[in-house]
């Protein structure tokens, strides 16, 4: 993990930190209202943390599969829960999820990140993120 | 909330956010100045806590929900250390570009928690 992977990392952290939060206070203050969007936005929530975890790790096999997968279910999850919360908006009347509307309430970085994601992987199959650019770190320049 | 610090708040997440940016993809590596820029971010989001503790005490309370603002302050109260320690432990250019992408979040974030305050859409 270098480079521009880094910054990838970070958006996804953020990402599951805001996906995190609003699914804490949707599910704390407002369940019962909605129970099927707020679980899907408590999983939204889950699988941000997990691609984190796993992109950073991402130089381990299985690790890249995790990664494969947690970015291929949010980029279904982004388009499926966009696509009927256009269509059939009553399903998701009481509060939003991350994905609705295409992500539109996060300036649509959800609907971008798992493009960015998988371009991320693609180019960094089998371990490769190892032989790019390394980070200078701890080299004597003055600051 | 008080309004004009939000916007304050904003402008200076934004601007330092910009910069940093700008610096990382020029190049730089973590400077005082970018560092310094988050830190300034820090200081203002720490007087943010202060006004929101003291704001319903003296007659301005939240017309939202005060859970989600104080799970919104919190997290972006925690973003620049978060960002800093980052620069800090490596000191690459992609650092300085994550210090932009923490301010920039900062701003949405204080932005979102002054909505949460007054605006009420249902």
């Amino acid at each position: 993990m270098t480079g521009i992977g880094r910054v990838l990392v970070v958006v996804y952290a953020v990402m599951a930190l805001a996906a995190t939060g609003r699914s804490f206070v949707q599910i704390v203050e407002d369940f019962a209202n909605a129970p099927l969007a707020y679980s899907l936005s408590a999983a939204a929530a889950l699988v941000y943390v997990l691609a984190t975890v796993a992109l950073v790790k991402s130089s381990s096999r299985a690790w890249y599969a995790v990664a494969w997968v947690a970015i291929c279910f949010e980029l279904v999850g982004v388009l499926v829960v966009g696509t009927l919360s256009l269509v059939l908006p009553e399903l998701f009347s009481h509060d939003a999820t991350v994905w609705s509307g295409y992500g539109f309430g996060y300036f649509w970085v959800p609907l971008a990140l798992p493009f960015v994601g998988i371009w991320w992987l693609v180019s960094h199959r089998d371990g490769a993120a190892d032989r790019d650019e390394r980070p200078a770190v701890l080299e004597g320049s003055s600051w | 909330m008080i309004t004009v610090f939000t916007i304050v708040q904003v402008a200076v997440a934004v601007a330092a956010g910009l910069l940093c940016t700008v610096l990382g993809l020029a190049n730089r590596r973590p400077s005082d100045l970018s560092v310094g820029a988050l830190a300034l971010v820090e200081v203002l989001l720490i007087a943010q806590v202060v006004v929101a503790i003291i704001a319903p005490l003296a007659g301005n309370a939240p017309s939202g929900s005060l859970l989600e603002f104080w799970v919104y302050l919190v997290s972006a109260v925690l973003l620049p250390p978060a960002a800093v320690f980052w620069a800090l432990i490596e000191r690459s250019r992609w650092s300085t570009v994550i210090l932009g992408v923490a301010a920039l979040s900062v701003a949405i974030m204080v932005w979102r928690m002054q909505v949460i305050w007054t605006v009420q859409v249902v």
